[in-house]
């Protein structure tokens, strides 16, 4: 369907807007292509380089690589990562829902103040230091679930939830209690399957969340062959220590340390930006349900 | 709601026929009635005892002389003498400003662009276009800040690829630019920017779409051009979407986004990069001094919450838009 001619002002404004998104958008890809050409590079012509990158250095090579496959460190940070994802994220749902339900049944008397209670916290906390202390005290320090236990329930996800399970009419309890069901019954088959697709929005933050976290792990993890991918690659890129790796593994790592340094970013942040495709049709709606006001 | 409550509960808010129940009494009924809902209700309730309450009552250490290792009942009671020490401490003014200055300069450049993108991209006649831009727009989002923190240090240390660009140019020394202290603010915004300018659009895209397009052809037929279509329809028709966001915002004054400033900052820029958090994470964690940190970070969410309080009821006033 072609539209009337537009003036000479608008064609050059057009014009102009899409250049300039367009350069947005090359400036926003390219330091992911830098890395991801870098990744592929030779070490020594790497080192050498000065500015940006825009193809493989020195021509494509995967010798990075094969060295961060031949290290221990690595693949280990992989497993703690995936571990706490998957049981993080199964707390996560489960816990988020549990609130959501409760505050949305209207008919008790105390689910206004346990939703008064739970907002609380999003405006008020006790700090980093008595956050440590408590993790000390609960014996939590030190193990895999003290990065998933203190961050069970997110508080902006929990009222994403809870808008979504205010859309569900009431009659389906009502008739589902009549037929004898009990209110766990109830969560797991008819709120929980009504509100997939905002399951699948919590889902992915939870789980992006927890794959990106480092600074509890920071925190409360002490036993290196605890420390998740992050927190590993936090060692490699920010504090530049590649020993990190160097003892563990046969290979001399300094040698080609700043094409590792590249290939674990890839390697950290590929699973994410593989699952994005998927994903992101859901999380625009996960964003606007958050935007809505319950 | 036939089976699962009573007569008086049908208008709860009626404060004269609760007065007539008591409160426990019509719990106690509550509880008895559904027992499967409070043991849904039982490991939130102690996820938040524990995890929050818990340590909001731990933030008492603050007013005390806490010694770690030492059961808290025997801590002397010190009253207000750690926040004092904090203000004669030489570093509070420079953290303080500092945490002001990061997050203010952040709101100043970074609050606008997510619009200004938004408006643009609701230009472009080509949807298709539209999509991809929008949808590359918003990849670095989820790319974590480890990652990002050493990419950003990665490209402006000597020879990188930021470094390069600039030095060529003439713009900069040929060093690290994370080593000046003055380049701190810019690196930590503009970077700040590119990770979530397009995250942040998608609410007013959203705003943007919902405008009915009756109102775009009233103005064309009333003569407006492009420009004026903006000013007097988009712009008044994501107002209120800005205004909750600018909000959200303004109540984080004082939340500036520290493990992006550990990641990036080093004893060289203390002076324009500490801010309190990390302030509040090196006296406590790495010098153990539990009760004079926790009496910083204390400072910090107290400040954070009236910040929050001040921010919604200006704007409760003046534009009716409540947080709650």
């Amino acid at each position: 369907m072609k539209k009337t001619k537009l003036p000479i002002s608008q064609r050059i404004f057009n014009a102009c807007n899409v250049a300039l998104l367009t350069v947005v958008s090359v400036l926003t890809l390219y330091p992911m292509w830098h890395v991801i050409m870098a990744s592929f590079s030779h070490s020594l012509p790497l080192a050498r380089h000065f500015g940006p990158i825009f193809y493989p250095l020195g021509g494509f090579t995967l010798e990075s690589y094969k060295g961060v496959a031949a290290n221990p460190v690595i693949p280990g940070g992989y497993r703690n990562t995936l571990f706490i994802v998957i049981f993080g994220v199964a707390v996560n749902i489960l816990m988020t829902s549990f609130a959501a339900y409760f505050v949305t049944r209207k008919d008790q008397i105390i689910s206004k103040f346990v939703m008064r209670f739970i907002l609380f916290t999003m405006f008020f906390s006790g700090g980093m230091i008595p956050m440590y202390l408590n993790i000390r005290d609960l014996g939590l320090y030190n193990t895999i679930w003290a990065l998933i236990l203190p961050v069970s329930i997110n508080t902006f996800n929990f009222v994403i939830l809870r808008t979504s399970f205010y859309g569900i009419p009431e009659s389906l309890e009502e008739s589902a209690l009549i037929d004898g069901a009990n209110h766990l019954t109830i969560l797991f088959r008819i709120y929980m399957p009504l509100s997939k697709a905002v399951l699948a929005v919590l889902v992915l933050y939870y789980g992006v969340g927890h794959w990106n976290s480092w600074f509890n792990a920071m925190l409360y993890i002490q036993s290196r062959d605890l420390f998740p991918l992050q927190l590993i690659l936090r060692e490699i890129l920010i504090s530049n220590d590649i020993s990190a790796m160097a003892s563990g593994g046969s290979q001399d790592l300094t040698e080609i340390a700043m094409s590792i340094r590249y290939t674990v970013i890839v390697i950290a942040t590929v699973p994410i930006l593989a699952l994005y495709p998927f994903l992101q049709k859901y999380f625009a709606s996960g964003v606007m349900v958050g935007a809505v006001k319950g | 709601m036939s089976v699962s409550s009573g007569a008086a509960l049908q208008n709860p808010d009626i404060g004269g026929q609760r007065r007539k129940r008591p409160f426990f009494k019509v719990l106690l009924r509550d509880v008895r009635r559904s027992p499967s809902l409070y043991v849904i209700l039982a490991p939130v309730i102690a996820y938040y005892l524990l995890f929050a309450y818990k340590p909001m009552s731990g933030a008492l250490i603050a007013f005390m002389d806490y010694i770690p290792g030492f059961p808290l009942w025997e801590s002397e009671w010190v009253g207000f003498s750690n926040f004092v020490d904090f203000f004669r401490d030489p570093n509070a003014f420079s953290v303080i400003r500092n945490t002001f200055v990061i997050s203010v300069s952040s709101i100043v450049w970074g609050f606008p662009v997510p619009i200004v993108f938004a408006l643009l991209l609701n230009e472009l006649r080509n949807r298709r276009f539209m999509r991809v831009v929008q949808t590359v727009s918003y990849l670095p989002h989820f790319i974590s800040l480890v990652v990002i923190c050493g990419l950003l240090r990665t490209f402006v240390t000597t020879d990188g690829a930021i470094t390069g660009v600039l030095y060529r140019l003439g713009l900069v020394p040929n060093e690290s630019l994370l080593n000046s202290p003055a380049n701190f603010v810019p690196l930590y915004v503009v970077s700040g920017i590119w990770q979530e300018f397009g995250y942040g659009a998608i609410v007013y895209i959203a705003a943007l779409l919902s405008i009915n397009t009756e109102l775009y052809e009233a103005a064309r037929i009333d003569g407006c051009g492009r420009a004026k279509q903006v000013w007097h329809i988009s712009l008044p028709g994501i107002a209120p979407t800005i205004i909750a966001m600018l909000l959200l915002r303004l109540g984080q004054v004082m939340n500036v986004g520290f493990e992006k400033v550990m990641l990036l900052y080093s004893p060289l820029i203390y002076e324009t990069a500490d801010v309190l958090s990390t302030f509040v994470y090196r006296k406590g964690l790495q010098e153990m001094n539990f009760s004079f940190s926790t009496a910083v970070g204390l400072f910090n969410s107290t400040c954070n919450f009236l910040i929050l309080m001040i921010a919604n009821t200006v704007s409760k006033r003046t534009s009716g838009n409540s947080l709650w």
